[in-house]
């Protein structure tokens, strides 16, 4: 990959010893008081002028929350959680929705110039191919501040706004996907995320459109003691196709901050999503002390036969990651695709994995798992493969491969698999390996340091899923697996 | 060239002595061989050389064009110009052959404060080297050294030794492993590179090597020392006399 040596470079010129998002933004906002009761619920409903059955939705899932305990089954620990001390509704103060990029608060726009997001079309649209333009959904901790190319996805049917938009512009779309993929009982946290969801993303491309440009969302928390409560919702229709990628990151703080989102993909007859996370959210320093705890739930629902399903995922961030992103394959011949690489340093904590469920004939199914521990870190894969009664000929390939570097930290790999079709082929291959001193001696010796070494070796270990990233987002990737390994070397 | 000086080392965090005062030298434009019994420390002088890190160096100095290198880190030692040819090269996963190629060249290249290699500049390189040694362009693609037989890997070794043009290059059992026809190929890899300015120390047990790289000097290596020094007659000798003669002499 002639990446690599690019790569080695730009990590060079960074400051690498810090975690390069934690500023903090300086904006007035608003919020209710802390801690949560259906008067919260209703705040937030009512913040967002929403129609009453979504109102109804969210209390029938607070009331139902109010009844669940916490999930312990992950291999991750932390001190309980005080749901009454978190902030659920967090937004920058204005006067009403802002109609154009002018009228949003410059401190904001600074922050996403920091992080270097465009916002402003003209800007993009300056010396950028067509094709390789991304639509972006910037969203500042419960609201979206913006969504680029609007207009221009309208011209070819996509809906790209915030959920928010989306709920008073299209309810009868939201109402009638919303929950059919994680439904509001789901788990603990799905159903806490449906009681006081904030914003999210909503992507509607309807039938035999390919969505004309990478479509985005970066999420940012900003406001401490907050929670986020993202709430993505992706609809493709039949013989559509969407690529949507996603990127987090937070301030540095010496408090936990929960992120629990709901993302919904769904696929119609022939139509196939591509979903990419790029998650770097505050990690915590080297004592562990601080970091976002990044609770979530995503799944899609290959409804349509022949679609498919394509989640990729690059994890660096977060004190703790509980997260599966999931593929329910019920149309006959759909496929879903599940690649992920996970790093961890530091103390941080990964329970991360899949499920792929297969209901329908003929299903296809690929996981591609790499986890990277250094630090006194602890990584787990936590997977799951089923084939329903009527899934015939379902077929299933996992290959789980761990790097260890240094002997204080722990891989784990937890897999799952149930077939109750005779028919059903699963395959599932797994190693550990450790970068060994002979490696990085050999290396050495032809002249690349210590460092360039290791991240020449860990860019090895994870190409196979570096490949399936759009490829302004795999150097960007690249980058920050180097970075979240500095210092991981002896 | 190369200058050592009543070198000791012991194995890190053990009492187990290797090399005990040893000395050699190798000159500018020297092909110099050293032979010795299984166990006499040979394939350590190599590693203590290029500076790996499970030696304890507990006396002695190492003179590369007069300068100690016992101080400096592997890759240092590299882009002074020294190289080693592993007698078990390593695997790298992932990495195709020419990217860690271009990674090392430029790595030293910057090292030494040279620019960086072209792109076209880098590829002319590669095919030109790897044409000599009959290096298929199919295997550059491929991870490094990952599923090459014996042979491939050995040959990758005179590849790279080819394009990161060494001074000072140490052969640590290369011929082990070796066909004949391979044998050959990587002979011709160093004597292609054979000219007053580049110094060769081949380490081997066994002759055979010796009849395709003609060494200049050979040395005897026994428990940790050089116990005798020759003309290229002395391999031969040892050929068929065997090491029984050098077993007791440390």
């Amino acid at each position: 990959m002639p990446a690599v040596q690019e790569t080695i470079d730009q990590v060079k010129a960074i400051d690498v010893s810090e975690y390069k998002y934690g500023f903090i933004t300086d904006v007035e906002m608003e919020k209710p008081a802390k801690g949560l009761t259906e008067d919260t619920v209703r705040y937030i409903s009512a913040r967002k002028n929403e129609p009453a059955w979504m109102l109804e939705w969210r209390l029938d899932a607070f009331r139902r929350w109010k009844t669940m305990t916490e999930p312990t089954w992950a291999r991750v620990h932390y001190p309980e959680i005080d749901f009454q001390d978190i902030y659920y509704y967090a937004a920058p103060k204005m006067n009403g929705a802002p109609k154009s990029l002018d009228e949003v608060d410059p401190a904001i726009l600074d922050a996403y110039k920091k992080l270097g997001i465009p916002l402003r079309e003209q800007e993009i649209l300056a010396g950028v191919e067509p094709q390789n333009r991304v639509a972006v959904d910037a969203v500042f901790d419960s609201v979206s501040v913006v969504t680029t190319f609007r207009a221009e996805l309208a011209k070819a049917g996509v809906i790209f706004c915030s959920i928010s938009d989306a709920l008073q512009e299209h309810p009868e779309l939201v109402r009638k996907y919303i929950g059919t993929v994680v439904p509001v009982t789901d788990n603990y946290y799905a159903t806490l995320n449906s009681a006081v969801f904030t914003d999210g993303s909503f992507v509607y491309i309807p039938k035999g459109v390919r969505c004309p440009m990478e479509l985005s969302t970066y999420f940012r928390i900003n406001e401490k003691n907050t929670g986020q409560f993202e709430r993505t919702l992706i609809i493709a229709e039949e013989g559509s196709y969407v690529s949507y990628l996603e990127g987090c990151t937070a301030p540095q703080r010496d408090e936990n901050q929960l992120h629990a989102a709901v993302v919904e993909l769904i696929t119609l007859d022939d139509a196939e999503i591509k979903y990419s996370t790029v998650q770097n959210w505050y990690p915590g320093d080297a004592n562990g002390k601080g970091g976002i705890y990044n609770f979530v739930t995503k799944r899609g629902d290959c409804r349509g036969k022949n679609s498919k399903i394509s989640w990729t995922q690059v994890e660096t961030g977060s004190a703790i990651t509980w997260k599966y992103p999931s593929c329910i394959l019920r149309g006959d011949g759909s496929r879903g695709e599940f690649y992920s690489i996970a790093v961890s340093n530091g103390m941080q904590q990964v329970d991360s994995g899949t499920k792929m469920i297969h209901l329908g004939k003929n299903t296809t199914s690929r996981i591609i798992s790499k986890g990277i521990s250094a630090g006194r870190s602890q990584n787990t894969y936590r997977g799951l493969v089923s084939a329903h009664r009527k899934a015939t000929n379902a077929r299933n390939f996992t290959n789980c491969d761990s790097l260890l570097i240094g002997n204080q930290c722990g891989a784990h790999t937890v897999p799952y698999i149930e077939s109750k079709t005779s028919t059903a082929t699963f395959e599932h291959e797994a190693t550990t390996s450790k970068i060994s001193e002979d490696q990085l001696f050999y290396c050495m010796q032809r002249g690349l340091s210590a460092e360039d070494a290791t991240a020449l070796i860990v860019n090895g270990f994870v190409k196979d899923v570096l490949q399936q990233l759009p490829m302004e987002f795999a150097v960007e990737a690249q980058k920050l697996i180097s970075i979240s390994l500095e210092g991981s070397v002896g | 060239m190369l200058e050592i000086r009543n070198l000791h080392v012991k194995i890190a965090d053990e009492d187990k002595v290797i090399l005990n005062g040893l000395n050699l030298k190798v000159a500018k434009g020297e092909v110099a061989a050293i032979m010795g019994p299984n166990g006499s420390g040979k394939s350590t002088l190599s590693y203590v050389i290029a500076g790996k890190p499970d030696y304890e160096v507990t006396g002695g100095e190492v003179l590369l064009d007069g300068v100690n290198i016992l101080e400096m880190a592997p890759d240092e030692r590299a882009a002074a110009g020294l190289f080693l040819a592993f007698q078990y090269p390593m695997e790298i996963p992932g990495v195709a052959t020419m990217t860690f190629l271009k990674a090392a060249m430029n790595a030293q290249r910057r090292q030494r404060g040279e620019a960086e290699l072209t792109t076209p500049d880098f590829i002319k390189r590669v095919n030109k080297a790897a044409d000599l040694l009959g290096i298929p362009k199919d295997m550059l693609r491929r991870p490094l050294n990952v599923g090459f037989s014996g042979g491939e890997k050995k040959r990758m070794e005179i590849l790279q030794m080819t394009l990161l043009e060494p001074k000072m290059s140490i052969m640590d059992e290369t011929d082990s492993g070796l066909d004949i026809d391979a044998l050959k190929i990587v002979a011709e890899g160093v004597n292609a590179r054979r000219d007053p300015e580049h110094a060769f120390l081949v380490i081997t047990h066994y002759q055979r090597l010796l009849d395709y790289i003609k060494p200049d000097t050979v040395h005897v290596m026994s428990r940790g020392q050089i116990v005798k020094t020759g003309g290229p007659e002395l391999a031969l000798e040892l050929e068929a006399n065997g090491y029984r003669d050098y077993q007791s002499a440390a």
